[in-house]
C-alpha cells in the first residue's frame, strides 16, 4: 500500500516536472508574445548538447548546464533579431520560418556532429524506500520546476523589464509612446523563452540520449500543457502540468503508456472544447 | 553556337555517338537502388549500413564490377519516415529502373514498401535483423531472425538468471512480435512471464516502466526498444538502480549503445547479434580495417552494416551465377542453394526455402565498465522456422508474413 501511494505521488511529481520543463518557454513566448514557435524543441537540444559536450570537455556539471541555456537565450535573441521580428502579427508566416529553423538545426545538427554524441551519467545516485529504489535527480527535477516557475513569476509581477513587457503585450503602441522600447522587450522575451527551453535541455541532458532530433521528444507535451494551460502563462502553466501529470500517470499505471499517452491528447481535446481559453482563461473569469 | 568550325562540332557528335553505342551493353551500369535512413530516428543504427554498402560497392568496382558492368547506386534518404519509403521506392521502380533494391530498418518501413515491391515484381533485399516471418517471393533478407536470437538468447539467460522473464518492446510490429516468440519460448523452458510493456516509439521517459518492473521482481528483462528516444530508457533504469539483468535481440548490436551512454547504464546487457565491432577474427579485423580506411570517422561498425555488406557481395555471386541481373533470373539462382558469402562474420548463405539467410550468432555480454565479452558462439545457425511451417518459396510463391500465433495454413 504505502508502495504504492509512494510509486504514484513519484510519477506525477516526475510527470508534472517534465510537462513544467518542456512547456515553459514555449508557453512565454507563445503566451507573452503570440510567436507559436515550432523551433522549441531545437533550442531544448541546443542546451543539451552545449551540456553535454562542455561537462565531458571538464566543466562542473551545474556550470555546463548555465552555459547551455545562457547560449540557447542568445541564439534565441539572434533569431529573434534577424528572423521573428519581420513576422511578428503574421502568425502563419512566423510558424513556417521558425519550423524551416527548426528543419535546418536538427539536420545541420546531424551533418556536422553526427547521429549522437556520448552521453552524461544521472548524478546522485538513487535511494530506496519500501521496497523501490528512485533516482535522488529525478526527485529534484519537480523541485527547479517549481522555482523555475517561481523565478518567472517574480520577473514578471517584481520588476522593470516584467512590467514593460507585460505593458507591450497588452498594448505594445501605448507602451512606446510611454517611452518603452518595445524592440528591445521582444528580444529579451525571446531570448528569455529560449533560455529556459535551453535550461530544460541542459537539466534533461544526464537522463537522455544526446540526438539531434532529441527536440522532438519535448515538442507534443510542450504544446499539450500551453494549450492547456491558456494565453496566460503565470497562472496557466503550473494547474495544466499538475492535471495533465495526474491524468498521465493515473493512466499510464493502470493501463501502460499507450493509454498514458492517449489520455493526455484526449484530455487536451476536451479542455480546448469546454475551455477554449485554456485553464487560465476560466480561472480569470471565475474571478471576475 | 553559329562561330563552332564544323569539324569541331562534328567530331563532338562522333564522340556522343560512340559514347553512347560503342561498348552499349557491356558497359551499361548494374543498377542498385537503396532505400536508408540517413536522418531521423533511427540515423544512428542506419549510417553505419550506407557506409558499408558503398563499401562493398566500392570493392566490387575497383575489381571490375559484376560481369563486367559496374555498379552505380542510388541512395534515397527515407528520413526514418514511413511515406518516404513508399515514395522513394516507387520512384527506383519507375523511374531509375534499378536491378534490384536493397535496404529499410524498421520493419514498420519493410513492411510499407514491401506491397510496392510485390506489385512492381521488383526484386528485394531487406538488409536487416527483424521479427522474422516475412515468406515473399520478391525479398529476400540478410539479417537475423527471432528463431537465430531468441531460441539462443532467452533459454541461456533463464538458465543463468532464472525462470522470471519480463518484456518492453516498442509497439509497433517488431516489439509486438518479437515479444510473441519470446513469450512462447520462455513457456517451452517452464518459466513464466512476469510482466509484458509496450512503449510507443514517442516515448522517453520512462520512470512509470521502471516501477512496474521493480514491482514484477523479474529475474531476465527483455528490452527490445526501438530508436533514440526509447534508448533514454537505459540510462533512467540505472540512475534507478533497477540492477536486472537485461537481454535484446537489437540493441548494443545496432545503436551501439554501450558506446553512447556513460558506463554502467547497460550493465549486464546480453545481447545475441550476428556481428559486432568487437569481435576479433581474422574476417572481422579485415573487415573494420577496410571500413575504417574509406570512413576513418565513422563512430561504429553495427551489426546492420555486415548484413548491409554481404547482401552486395550475396546479390555479385546471384548475378554471376544468373549471367544476367534479369530479375527473375536472379531469384532463381538465389534459390539454388549455392549462394554464399565470406562475410566480416565468416561464412553465410542463403536458404532457398524461406529466403533468408544463416548466421553465426554471438553472446555478447556487457560488462560493468561498457567493455564487452563473448561467453558463447553458436556457429552456423540456419533459418529454419518459415521452413518448418510450411513457407517453401522454392516450389510456390507467397507474399505474406506469418508469425508463430499465424502460421501458413496447410
Amino acid at each position: 500500500m504505502l508502495a504504492t501511494v509512494i510509486g504514484f505521488a513519484y510519477q506525477i511529481a516526475d510527470t508534472f516536472a517534465f510537462l513544467v520543463l518542456a512547456s515553459v518557454g514555449l508557453a512565454i513566448i507563445f503566451g507573452m508574445m503570440g510567436v507559436i514557435n515550432l523551433a522549441h524543441g531545437e533550442f531544448i537540444m541546443c542546451g543539451a548538447y552545449l551540456t553535454v559536450l562542455t561537462a565531458r570537455a571538464g566543466l562542473p556539471l551545474p556550470v555546463a548546464m548555465l552555459l547551455g541555456a545562457l547560449v540557447a537565450g542568445v541564439i534565441g535573441m539572434l533569431l529573434e533579431y534577424f528572423v521573428i521580428r519581420r513576422l511578428y502579427a503574421r502568425l502563419f508566416d512566423s510558424i513556417v520560418a521558425t519550423w524551416a529553423v527548426s528543419l535546418i538545426a536538427t539536420q545541420g545538427m546531424l551533418i556536422v556532429v553526427g547521429p549522437s554524441i556520448e552521453g552524461l551519467k544521472t548524478p546522485f545516485g538513487s535511494f530506496e524506500l519500501a521496497g523501490l529504489s528512485f533516482s535522488w535527480y529525478r526527485v529534484l527535477l519537480p523541485i527547479v520546476a517549481l522555482a523555475i516557475l517561481g523565478g518567472i513569476y517574480w520577473i514578471f509581477i517584481r520588476t522593470q523589464f516584467g512590467v514593460h513587457a507585460r505593458a507591450t503585450i497588452q498594448d505594445p503602441a501605448m507602451a512606446r509612446a510611454l517611452g518603452v522600447d518595445t524592440d528591445r522587450v521582444y528580444a529579451l522575451t525571446f531570448g528569455l523563452g529560449s533560455a529556459l527551453a535551453g535550461l530544460t535541455g541542459a537539466l534533461y541532458a544526464p537522463t537522455m540520449t544526446t540526438v539531434p532530433t532529441m527536440g522532438s521528444a519535448f515538442i507534443v507535451q510542450s504544446f499539450v500543457t500551453v494549450v492547456v494551460g491558456g494565453a496566460d502563462v503565470l497562472l496557466g502553466a503550473a494547474p495544466a502540468a499538475a492535471l495533465l501529470a495526474f491524468i498521465q500517470s493515473l493512466l499510464t499505471a493502470s493501463y501502460g503508456q499507450l493509454i498514458g499517452q492517449m489520455g493526455l491528447l484526449i484530455t487536451v481535446i476536451v479542455v480546448v472544447r469546454m475551455l477554449p481559453k485554456g485553464l487560465s482563461g476560466w480561472m480569470l473569469r471565475r474571478s471576475e | 553556337m553559329k562561330k563552332r568550325p564544323p569539324a569541331l562540332s562534328t567530331a563532338l557528335l562522333v564522340a556522343v555517338i560512340a559514347a553512347a553505342t560503342a561498348p552499349a551493353l557491356a558497359a551499361d551500369p548494374v543498377k542498385i537502388g537503396l532505400l536508408e535512413d540517413q536522418s531521423g530516428n533511427f540515423a544512428i543504427a542506419v549510417i553505419p549500413k550506407i557506409q558499408a554498402t558503398q563499401l562493398a560497392i566500392e570493392e566490387i568496382n575497383a575489381k571490375g564490377g559484376i560481369l563486367g558492368r559496374q555498379i552505380k547506386l542510388t541512395h534515397y534518404d527515407t528520413q526514418s519516415d514511413n511515406t518516404r519509403f513508399q515514395e522513394f521506392a516507387r520512384r527506383l521502380i519507375q523511374q531509375d529502373k534499378v536491378d534490384v533494391i536493397f535496404g529499410a530498418f524498421s520493419s514498420a518501413s519493410r513492411e510499407a514498401i514491401r506491397p510496392i515491391m510485390d506489385r512492381g515484381k521488383q526484386l528485394y533485399f531487406y538488409n536487416n535483423q527483424y521479427e522474422g516471418g516475412v515468406c515473399d517471393a520478391n525479398v529476400f533478407v540478410t539479417g537475423a531472425v527471432p528463431e537465430q536470437q531468441f531460441s539462443t538468447l532467452i533459454p541461456w539467460m533463464m538458465q543463468k538468471y532464472g525462470k522470471k522473464v519480463y518484456t518492453i518492446a516498442a509497439d509497433y510490429n517488431f516489439g509486438q512480435i518479437s515479444a510473441e516468440w519470446v513469450r512462447n519460448i520462455v513457456k517451452q523452458n517452464g518459466g513464466t512471464m512476469a510482466g509484458e510493456e509496450f512503449i510507443p516509439l514517442s516515448v522517453s521517459q520512462f520512470s512509470q516502466t521502471i516501477q512496474n518492473i521493480q514491482k514484477a521482481k523479474p529475474d531476465v528483462l527483455v528490452t527490445l526498444l526501438v530508436g533514440a528516444n526509447q534508448a533514454s530508457f537505459y540510462e533512467q533504469q540505472a540512475s534507478a538502480n533497477l540492477s536486472v539483468p537485461m537481454a535484446s535481440s537489437v540493441n548494443v548490436g545496432q545503436a551501439y549503445e554501450h558506446k553512447r551512454f556513460k558506463a554502467p547504464a547497460l550493465k549486464d546487457m546480453y545481447v545475441t547479434a550476428n556481428y559486432i565491432e568487437e569481435i576479433d577474427s581474422p574476417a572481422s579485423n579485415d573487415f573494420k580495417k577496410r571500413f575504417h580506411a574509406k570512413f576513418p570517422d565513422a563512430p561504429y561498425i553495427n551489426q546492420e552494416a555486415a548484413n548491409a555488406y554481404n547482401v552486395v557481395y550475396l546479390y555479385k555471386a546471384a548475378v554471376e551465377k544468373a549471367k544476367s541481373t534479369d530479375m527473375k533470373a536472379v531469384r532463381k539462382a538465389l534459390e539454388s542453394g549455392d549462394i554464399c558469402t565470406d562475410g566480416p562474420s565468416g561464412k553465410v548463405c542463403i536458404d532457398p526455402k524461406s529466403h533468408h539467410q544463416s548466421h553465426t550468432i554471438y553472446l555478447v555480454h556487457v560488462k560493468a565498465d561498457h567493455s564487452v565479452e563473448i561467453p558463447k558462439v553458436w556457429d552456423d545457425i540456419k533459418p529454419y522456422w518459415l521452413g518448418e511451417v510450411g513457407c517453401d518459396l522454392s516450389k510456390k510463391d507467397d507474399f505474406s508474413q506469418y508469425t508463430p500465433s499465424s502460421p501458413p495454413k496447410k
